[in-house]
């Protein structure tokens, strides 16, 4: 299933029908029960993100995480619970899906992300959230996503403030095109420096599954060329708009089936 | 000549959890140098050892990169918007 081309048969822009959640999963239900996606990362971002693609009546997610769950991720981590600690998130996560709808094929992939592995572990998959903690993951999931052409919805959080970029390889702006090359200083933000409020990843999760959704539905994505912006301590919203870089070396090789991206010139770090 | 410079989450331990200051300045450049000499610190995190501006740390003018405008030199004017953007890796 290709999503370069949107979907036929849908309103475009409709909202569901109805507000009442039963009627909307029955509306988009021919759709989405027969499309897939990942999830990255199954911690803050990840956790809401898979629960409101399941919700909605997807057929297949996939769950990718090396990690096994510990006291300190239940805060925000809502997939997990006090009994889970110990066990894999991927096995945790399964779990919580498979209680919430049976309906939905999950698939356990017990591996961190790597550039290595990267084109295997998403090949699957019509479109892929971002629920990594660290840059350099973030870079071999864009890379992999430009080579595949693979629809990804990259999601930040760092203590109250978090951001969503949706790329669609070749036609919007992508991760590199906003961060350059991977890098000593490069590193980005991590969140691991300051800690996350988890109502922040909880809204950028769910924020993340609503621009997937629009994806497997053949909708332009919110976040694609903007950069969204959250504070959810003053509780604001923001975006920023983010264009192509005319020498993305992901943009460039984006559909190409290449994965090798050379090095950036006048790389910065 | 002022304007108003908006700061980003991660950065507002500079700037006493400020999240706009009014800097002056006739270019980015100038800008920036005018923040990092009010808020000491804050300079480090935007540029690297070699004086330029780390990749990802986005600076918009009006909502614009300014990689598409004329980087550093892009000129500001009374009343500008300039926003830090740094890119956040974090998803734990
Ligand atoms: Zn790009």
């Amino acid at each position: 299933m290709s999503l370069h081309h949107p979907r036929a048969g849908l309103p475009d822009e409709a909202p569901p029908a109805s507000v009442n959640a039963s009627t909307a999963r029955m509306s988009d239900k021919s759709v989405l029960a027969g499309s897939s996606a990942l999830i990255v990362g199954v911690g803050g971002l990840g956790c809401p993100a898979a629960l409101a693609l399941a919700a909605e009546g997807v057929g297949r997610v996939g769950l990718a995480d090396h990690d096994a769950v510990t006291l300190d991720n239940l805060a925000r981590q809502i997939l997990h619970r006090t009994e889970d600690i110990g066990r894999l998130k991927v096995d945790s996560g399964a779990d919580s899906i498979f209680r919430l709808s049976s309906e939905v094929a999950v698939d356990k992939i017990p591996q961190r992300l790597t550039r290595e592995n990267a084109a295997r572990i998403i090949a699957p998959y019509d479109v892929i959230v971002d629920g990594s903690d660290n840059l350099a993951a973030k870079l071999a999931l864009n890379d992999a996503c430009a080579a595949a052409g693979k629809p990804w919805v990259m999601g930040g959080v760092l203590r109250f403030f978090g951001q969503i970029l949706t790329i669609l390889p070749g036609r919007s702006a992508c991760l590199r095109c906003l961060v350059g090359e991977e890098g000593a200083g490069a590193r980005g933000l991590d969140c691991g420096d300051a800690g996350v409020f988890g109502a922040v990843a909880g809204f950028v999760g769910m924020a993340q599954a609503a621009d997937a959704l629009r994806v497997l539905r053949g909708l332009p994505p919110a976040w694609s060329n903007r950069l969204m912006t959250a504070d959810l301590w003053k509780n604001t919203v923001g975006s920023v708009r983010v264009a192509q870089d005319p020498d993305c070396p992901a943009c460039a090789l984006a559909g190409s089936g290449q994965t090798k991206i050379p090095a950036r010139r006048g790389a910065l770090v | 000549m002022a304007v108003t410079v908006r700061i980003p989450t991660p950065l507002q331990e500079f700037t006493q959890q400020q999240d706009a200051v009014e800097i002056a300045g006739a270019d980015v450049k100038e800008v920036l140098a005018n923040l990092d000499g009010r808020f000491a610190g804050i300079g480090q995190r935007l540029y690297d050892e070699e004086g330029k501006l780390r990749r990802f740390v986005n600076i918009y003018v009006n909502q614009e990169d300014i990689r598409f405008l004329q980087g550093e030199g892009t000129a500001v004017s009374d009343g500008d918007e300039v926003s830090i953007v740094p890119a956040i890796a974090g998803g734990l």
